[in-house]
C-alpha cells in the first residue's frame, strides 16, 4: 500500500521539470527502516552506504579530509581486513556493524573484493567469518 | 557565600533570599546552587601579562578557531589562524542565493534562492542559556531574533496512524497529557496510591492533573470546555450570533498510544530546545562572519595543514595551499591550538602521543543530512496557519522546519524539508544532491500537498560529503576514559573545538573549549 502511494507520487515529482531529463537512481528498498540499512545485494548496500564516502565509482574523494579509494585497492586481496573495517570503523569510517547484519556485510565485502577493478575472488567472506568477527 | 540549607527547603531558602536581599543576591545564590547556570562560561577571559613576542597557531577558523584567535590577540600574543577554506566559521555556514557548493566527489550546487533566503545546513539555533554564544553576538553586534521551537499548530505525522494524516500538534499533546492525567486522577482517587502519597497529597495531585490534563469537574478527560480549550474546537470561538464554538473530540488514550505520535511531544521540554531560543537575522553565518571581522588579518585562507610536528620548544605545522597548487610552507610556532575536526586530524601527519594519537583516531563523525527547499509561497502559513517552528514525522526526512522569520510575506520562503540522522541520513548523503532534494520533495509532499505544485529550487547537505569535517559532529568511542586526556596539553599543542566538550554539536562547546584551552595556556605560558 505505502509502495503504491509513493510510486504515484514519485511520477507527480518527474513532473518537475530539474528532474525531467535525469535518469533517477533507483532506490526500491531504500528509507525503510529508521535504524538498519535494509538492503541486501552487495552492489545495492554499497549504492546505498558506501558510496556516501567511497563514492559511486569506488575512486574516493579527497578534501581537507580524504576518502580512501577502494578501486584497485590491495588491502582488499583478504577479506578479513574490509571484514574487520566495515564492523568496527576506521578513525572517520564509522563502525557499520550496527547497522548492517553478517549476511549484507559478506554481501558488500566480496562485492568492493569483486569490483572496481578488483578480482579478489578467492575465499569469499561468509556469514560465519563476518560473525566470527564480532 | 555557603549556605547551610538543611531543614529548609531550596524553594523557601531561595524566596526568602528574595525578599531579604534582592534579586542580585538571589541570583547568585540560584547560581551557587546550581539553578540558574547551565554551562562553564564564567564571563570574557580576561589574561594578563603575555610574554612579549609569544606566537601561537591557531589550526582551523571555525568558532573555536576564531575565539581562540580573537581572545590571544587581545591578550597581547601573537596569533596566525591557518584555514583549509575559503572564507571561516567552519561549521557555523549559511547557504544563500548565488552560492556555490562543492562536496566531496566533485558534486557541485548552485543555490538559486531568491535574495534573503538562505538554509543554514548546520547551527540553526541557539538556545537562551548558551550565554557564550550570545556574548559574542552582542559583542559583534549580531542582530538575533527568536527562533521558533514548538508551533502547537504544526504537525506531527506518522504513515501508520490516522491512515497517514498529519495531526496537529496541540490534539495529540492535549489527548496525551489528558489521558495520562485521567488515568493517574482515576488511581489517586481510588486510594490506589496509598503509601505512595499521603492523602492530603492524593487530594493536591488530583487538582493539579485536573488543570494540567484539562479534566473537567469530575477529573474525565471528555468531550467539553476544558479539553477543547486545550486541543482547540471542532468550531472555533467567535463574535456575534454565530459565536458560540462546538467542542471536538479527543482522541482515547489507547489511540495516543499506539499512533506512536507521543514521540514527537517532548522536543522542545530538553534543557537545550527550551523557548526562549535565538536565530542571527539573515543565517547563522552572521556570528562566524561576526568573528571574521574581528580578526581577519590573523587568517591565512586555503590553506590545508597536512602535518604537525613538535620540536623542542614549540611547533612546526606544515600546510599547502588548498587547491593543491603551490609549494608547502612551515609555519613555526611557541604553542598551538587544534580545532580540526578529530575525523580529519585521524589523517593528517602528526607527532602527537600515543594516548592523543588514539583518541583521536577513534572518533568518527555522525551522519547527518539537511535538505533545504524554496517554496513560491508560505503555503504553511497561508493555507495552514503555521507560523515558525517544527513538524515531525517518522518519514526519512524527520522533520520539516518553518522560517521563524519574514512571516505574512509574499513570495518565495526557504522552509528545512529534511533533517535526518541515522540510518536514514546515510542513504540520503549516498545519493547525489538533486536527488536529495527531489526524495525530500516526495517525501514532504505526503505532509504538505501543496509541494509539487509550489517548488521552486533546493539544496541538501550531506554532512559526510563536507570536505573539511567528514561528518556532524565527533563521536566519542569511550568519553570517560578519554575526555580529560584530550583536554591535556599534548606537547606544545591543547586541542579545542566541538568535540572537546560536554556540549557536543552545538556552538557553545565549540567555544567555552576554546575558551578553556586558551585560559590553561596562558596560565602555562605565565609559569615558564
Ligand atoms: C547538522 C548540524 C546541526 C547543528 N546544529 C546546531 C545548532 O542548532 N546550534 C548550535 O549551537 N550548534 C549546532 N551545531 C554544532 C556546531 O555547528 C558546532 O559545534 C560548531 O560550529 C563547531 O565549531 P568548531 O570550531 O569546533 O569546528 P568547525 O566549525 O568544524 O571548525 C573547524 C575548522 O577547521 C578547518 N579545517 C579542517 N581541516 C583543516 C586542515 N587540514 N587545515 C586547515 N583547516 C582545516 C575547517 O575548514 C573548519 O573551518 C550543528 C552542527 C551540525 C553539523
Ligand atoms: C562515513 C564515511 C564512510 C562510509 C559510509 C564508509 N566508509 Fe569505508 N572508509 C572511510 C574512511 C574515512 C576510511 C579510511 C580510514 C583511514 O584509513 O583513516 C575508510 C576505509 C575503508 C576501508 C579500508 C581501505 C584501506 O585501504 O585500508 C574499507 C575496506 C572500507 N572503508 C569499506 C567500506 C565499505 C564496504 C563501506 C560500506 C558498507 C564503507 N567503507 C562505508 C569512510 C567511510
Amino acid at each position: 500500500m505505502k509502495h503504491i502511494f509513493m510510486a504515484a507520487l514519485a511520477v507527480s515529482v518527474f513532473a518537475v521539470p530539474l528532474w525531467a531529463d535525469e535518469v533517477r537512481p533507483d532506490t526500491s528498498g531504500w528509507f525503510e527502516n529508521p535504524a538498519k540499512l535494509d538492503q541486501r545485494g552487495g552492489e545495492d548496500i554499497y549504492r546505498a552506504v558506501c558510496a556516501a564516502c567511497h563514492m559511486p565509482d569506488g575512486k574516493g574523494a579527497q578534501g581537507a579530509g580524504m576518502y580512501p579509494a577502494l578501486a584497485g585497492n590491495h588491502n582488499l586481496e583478504f577479506a578479513d581486513y574490509p571484514t574487520h573495517v566495515v564492523l568496527n570503523g576506521l578513525r572517520a569510517m564509522p563502525a557499520l556493524g550496527g547497522q548492517l547484519d553478517d549476511a549484507q556485510i559478506a554481501e558488500v565485502v566480496n562485492y568492493i573484493r569483486t569490483s572496481f577493478g578488483n578480482s579478489y575472488v578467492e575465499d569469499p567472506a561468509t556469514s560465519d567469518l563476518v560473525a566470527a568477527s564480532r | 557565600m555557603t549556605f547551610n540549607a538543611q531543614g529548609m527547603s531550596r524553594r523557601s531558602l531561595l524566596s526568602m533570599i528574595g525578599t531579604v536581599a534582592g534579586s542580585a543576591v538571589m541570583y547568585s545564590a540560584m547560581t551557587e546552587m546550581g539553578l540558574a547556570q547551565s554551562s562553564n562560561w564564567a564571563g570574557r577571559p580576561e589574561l594578563r601579562g603575555a610574554p612579549k613576542g609569544t606566537r601561537i597557531l591557531v589550526l582551523g577558523a571555525g568558532l573555536a578557531g576564531m575565539t581562540a584567535a580573537f581572545e590571544l590577540r587581545n591578550a597581547g600574543y601573537e596569533v596566525k589562524v591557518l584555514e583549509y577554506r575559503e572564507k571561516a566559521g567552519g561549521r557555523c555556514w549559511t547557504l544563500r542565493g548565488g552560492d556555490t557548493y562543492t562536496e566531496l566527489g566533485g558534486f557541485e550546487q548552485k543555490v538559486e534562492f531568491e535574495d534573503g533566503n538562505y538554509l543554514n545546513p548546520g547551527p540553526w539555533r541557539i538556545p537562551s542559556d548558551h550565554f557564550a554564544v550570545l556574548d559574542y553576538a552582542k559583542r559583534f553586534g549580531v542582530e538575533l531574533e527568536p527562533f521558533i521551537q514548538v508551533n502547537y499548530n504544526a504537525y506531527v505525522h506518522n504513515t501508520e496512524a490516522f491512515e497517514g494524516k498529519p495531526q496537529r500538534f496541540k490534539e495529540i499533546d492535549a489527548d496525551f497529557r489528558g489521558g495520562v492525567s485521567e488515568l493517574l486522577a482515576k488511581v489517586a482517587d481510588q486510594g490506589k496510591l496509598d503509601g505512595l502519597v499521603s492523602a492530603e497529597d492524593a487530594k493536591i495531585l488530583v487538582s493539579a492533573l485536573k488543570r494540567y490534563g484539562a479534566l473537567d469537574e469530575n477529573a474525565a478527560y471528555v468531550t467539553g470546555e476544558d479539553s477543547s480549550s486545550h486541543r482547540g474546537w471542532s468550531k472555533a470561538e467567535g463574535g456575534g450570533a454565530d459565536g458560540e464554538p462546538i467542542p471536538s473530540e479527543p482522541h482515547d488514550l489507547s489511540t495516543i498510544l499506539n499512533s506512536d505520535l507521543w514521540k514527537s511531544l517532548t522536543g522542545g521540554l530538553h534543557l537545550h530546545m527550551q523557548t526562549t531560543m535565538f536565530q542571527p537575522k539573515g543565517g547563522m553565518d552572521m556570528i562566524a562572519q561576526g568573528f571574521e571581522k574581528q580578526i581577519k588579518d590573523l587568517i591565512t585562507y586555503n590553506a590545508k595543514v597536512v602535518k604537525i610536528r613538535n620540536t623542542d620548544d614549540g611547533v612546526d605545522v606544515t600546510w599547502v595551499p588548498s587547491d593543491g597548487a603551490g609549494a608547502a610552507v612551515v609555519e613555526s610556532a611557541d604553542y598551538c591550538i587544534c580545532t580540526i575536526p578529530f575525523s580529519v586530524l585521524g589523517q593528517i601527519d602528526h607527532d602527537f602521543s600515543a594516548r592523543m594519537s588514539h583518541i583521536i583516531s577513534t572518533m568518527p563523525y555522525a551522519s547527518s543530512t539537511k535538505v533545504g527547499l524554496e517554496f513560491k509561497r508560505r503555503f504553511w502559513e497561508q493555507d495552514e496557519h503555521i507560523y515558525g517552528g517544527i513538524s515531525y514525522t517518522n518519514l526519512p526526512i524527520s522533520q520539516i522546519s518553518y522560517p521563524s522569520t519574514g512571516y505574512f510575506s509574499d513570495g518565495p520562503a526557504v522552509l528545512l524539508a529534511a533533517y535526518s540522522w541515522g540510518a536514514y541520513s546515510y542513504q540520503f548523503n549516498a545519493l547525489p544532491p538533486s536527488e536529495r532534494v527531489a526524495k525530500a520533495l516526495e517525501y514532504g509532499a505526503q505532509i504538505h500537498p501543496q509541494y509539487t505544485e509550489e517548488f521552486k529550487t533546493g539544496v541538501g547537505v550531506g554532512w559526510h560529503r563536507v570536505p573539511w569535517t567528514l561528518g556532524c559532529f565527533g563521536l566519542w568511542n569511550d568519553r570517560e576514559a578519554d575526555y580529560m586526556e584530550a583536554t591535556k596539553m599534548d606537547g606544545r599543542t591543547l586541542m579545542a573545538g566541538e568535540h572537546i566538550s560536554y556540549l557536543p554539536a552545538w556552538q557553545e562547546g565549540a567555544i567555552l573549549s576554546a575558551l578553556d584551552a586558551i585560559k590553561r595556556l596562558h596560565a602555562t605560558i605565565i609559569e615558564n
